[in-house]
């Protein structure tokens, strides 16, 4: 993490401190250029100009790994993806955040075959899952908006 | 020393108000591309999204530093530096008005060339740092792009040079009281155009980034706050560029009713905005296109101009 996390005690100081970059960072979610299946078009929808991502200021999808926030697992994992799932998930820089966007990321979905991952919690940890086969964009929004509120109970004290 | 004081803060004024600006032209290229596409851009961060590019450094500066193992370490820090820099030097000749500018160099547009250049060295270091294949290719991309286009520029460049008998930027809009020289230079205008947008890694000519091909190109390595430096460079040059245009072609400060900065602002922002409906209207040049462009088009006919001035320079004075 970043240089002054994990580093001061619970305090007064530290509270707006958190305020400010909580809502930095809930403003300026930038998700990874990422797409696994249909789940990814409907997410090419939200970004599109009927739903606008942009608005929100997570339009800025970036294609390299080491820009991005989020990554939105949008679509089936295979066993031949995994490694390159995890891959770029270890690339991200912290603090990075993974939404599960579609039954499949969630459990595999209708393919319970030899062939599918059971759900992309079994290879890297899942912040907010939207189910939906796939979801609709306005399901992805309400996703992101729960990430939000999860990132704002985020503090840099001690834990 | 409270005489160097002044100096040095009104400087650092200087240079965070300009920052700001820039920051702020992202924001603008947002909301500009966004309504161009039937969208409407930032709306929530603020009144009509004016907090997002405040909001997006902050979480940029915040965010984690990746070292890669394979890097070079030294350069790699290095690249971001050397590639912010230059751009800030190039703005301090550039004058806002008949007396706003932090220095009066007797060879402005000489320095601002020399400066331009410089940026590409940046970029250079920057792919080769990575150690990333995207990387490496994108800068060397950019490198050839550069060199390439720094010649027609600066052909174009002489122009208004030589029909203000002058390198000086300040002697250059004096020079143009009567007339702007876009009216007699109007091909010099359009290649100066062409290039500045390929010097600036602009669509239609950002192949060191293009994201279809080399993923982020020559800053793929780069995460948090080296790669807000890239970008604010990337759009500083920009503001550079635009304000070297209105400078030689547009008249600078000069114009009715306003006060010079406000003119000269005008100005440097339409250009701005001539990028950005460019980004929203072009595709992406294919790399054989870009280079026959620049040597088979612009090079000749920046050359040809060049002699047709001197020729009416020596026919009419």
């Amino acid at each position: 993490m970043g240089l002054i996390e994990n580093k001061f005690e619970k305090n007064i100081l530290i509270t707006s401190v958190d305020k400010l970059f909580n809502w930095a960072r809930t403003r300026s979610l930038w998700p990874m250029t990422f797409g696994l299946a249909c789940c990814a078009i409907e997410m090419m929808a939200a970004g599109g100009d009927h739903y606008d991502l942009d608005r929100f200021g997570m339009g800025v999808f970036r294609a390299t790994p080491r820009q991005a926030d989020v990554m939105i697992v949008a679509g089936t994992v295979t066993k031949k993806m995994a490694p390159i799932v995890r891959h770029l998930y270890d690339q991200m820089p912290e603090p990075k955040y993974v939404i599960a966007m579609g039954n499949c990321a969630i459990s595999g979905g209708i393919f319970k075959t030899y062939s599918v991952v059971q759900g992309v919690e079994k290879i890297i940890p899942v912040d907010v899952y939207i189910p939906g086969c796939p979801p609709r964009p306005e399901a992805l929004f309400y996703g992101l908006f729960k990430l939000q509120k999860k990132i704002e109970k985020e503090t840099i004290a001690k834990k | 020393m409270a005489l160097l004081l002044l100096i040095l803060e009104s400087l650092l004024i200087f240079v965070f108000i300009l920052l700001f600006c820039v920051a702020y032209i992202i924001l603008a290229e947002r909301k500009i591309l966004g309504h161009m596409q039937g969208r409407f851009g930032p709306m929530h961060t603020g009144w009509h999204g004016m907090l997002q590019p405040i909001a997006d450094i902050l979480k940029c500066l915040i965010k984690e530093n990746i070292m890669p193992t394979a890097a070079d370490k030294i350069v790699f820090i290095l690249a971001p530096v050397m590639s912010i820099l230059p751009a800030i030097m190039c703005l301090a000749v550039i004058p806002f008005s008949k007396n706003i500018y932090a220095a009066d160099l007797n060879i402005g547009v000489l320095y601002l060339l020399a400066l331009g250049s410089l940026g590409v060295y940046g970029v250079a270091t920057c792919g080769w740092a990575g150690n990333s294949k995207y990387g490496l290719l994108g800068s060397i991309r950019s490198t050839a792009q550069l060199i390439s286009y720094e010649v027609p520029m600066g052909l174009a460049v002489l122009g208004p040079v030589m029909m203000a008998r002058s390198l000086n930027l300040i002697k250059i809009v004096e020079a143009q009281k009567s007339f702007w020289y876009i009216l007699i230079q109007p091909v010099g205008f359009f290649i100066f155009v062409v290039c500045s947008a390929a010097e600036t890694n602009r669509i239609p000519f950002d192949l060191p980034e293009a994201e279809t091909e080399l993923v982020a190109g020559f800053h793929v390595e780069y995460s948090g706050f080296k790669f807000v430096a890239f970008f604010l460079a990337e759009y500083m040059h920009m503001f550079v560029t635009s304000a070297m245009a209105a400078i030689l072609f547009l008249g600078g400060w000069k114009g009715p009713f306003f006060p010079g900065p406000i003119w000269f602002m005008i100005k440097v922002y339409s250009f701005l905005v001539l990028y950005i409906w460019a980004r929203g209207t072009f595709p992406r040049y294919r790399y054989d296109q870009l280079m026959q462009l620049g040597w088979k088009f612009l090079l000749p006919l920046s050359l040809a101009n060049l002699v047709l001035t001197s020729i009416g320079i020596v026919i009419f004075g």
